[in-house]
């Protein structure tokens, strides 16, 4: 069973939910990230992601070797589409299985925040007068030194 | 030789999905600056590097083979 996927397809959310399902599990959370029509009052037609698939997937398992490093006994999986996706169309399916509640919704809630620091996949939004890769719009993320530093990632 | 990707906004620069060129015993500076200078690519203080599907600092030596990817802030999610 692949836990971390890059899929062409639209994701089915019970297939990421059912990789989590253990006989130890109290909880488990889903996050589904969907395609969002306003940002900011600008009205996004539809979305392209692309990822650099192969390092997407050794990063979405590096995020779930950490969650299972901090959270006891949680069981991760993560499936992340790429290609076209219209308004409403789910672009993330993140499932987390914990024995007790509180941290199956804090760790879901960090694999999401870690996808967006640094997983190889990029949005490219088309809007009615233009089309942009998102990111770095506001060129408020630099890299001195080329890679993300220990604060980084820590947030 | 080296294969060399480019994603995002530095494709669209770039023009291709990737490069095959000789990098064996550059630095990823050296590399970044030379690719800077011939594609005039944009914003590249704020694009990381990996080696071999990892991240790699700019001093980092690039061995013959080596897959080079350049990855502009993510934005997955």
């Amino acid at each position: 069973m692949r836990m971390y996927e890059i899929s062409k397809e639209p994701i089915e959310i019970q297939a990421v939910i059912d990789k989590v399902v253990q006989r130890e599990a109290g909880a488990i959370t889903t996050f589904i990230g969907t395609v969002r029509e306003l940002t900011h009052g600008k009205k996004t037609l539809f979305l392209i992601y692309e990822a650099y698939e192969a390092m997407a997937v050794k990063k979405l398992e590096q995020i779930g070797a950490e969650i299972e490093e901090c959270w006891a006994g949680s069981q991760v999986a993560i499936t992340h589409r790429v290609g076209r996706l219209d308004i409403t169309d789910i672009a993330v399916v993140i499932a987390v299985s914990t024995p007790h509640r509180a941290d199956a919704y804090e760790a879901n809630r960090y694999a999401i925040e870690r996808i967006k620091e640094i997983v190889p996949i990029w949005k490219k939004e088309h809007w009615e007068d233009g089309e942009s890769w998102m990111g770095n719009q506001l060129e408020t993320v630099s890299y001195p030194s080329g890679k993300p530093e220990e604060g980084d990632l820590d947030e | 030789m080296n294969k060399v990707l480019f994603f995002a906004h530095l494709r669209d620069a770039v023009g291709a999905e990737y490069l095959t060129l000789d990098a064996g015993g550059k630095t990823v500076a050296e590399l970044k600056d030379e690719l800077v200078e011939k594609y005039d690519l944009p914003r590249m203080e704020t694009v990381m590097t990996a080696i071999n599907e990892e991240f790699a600092s700019n001093d980092e030596v690039i061995r013959d083979g080596d897959e080079i990817a350049f990855i502009p802030p993510v934005s997955g999610g």
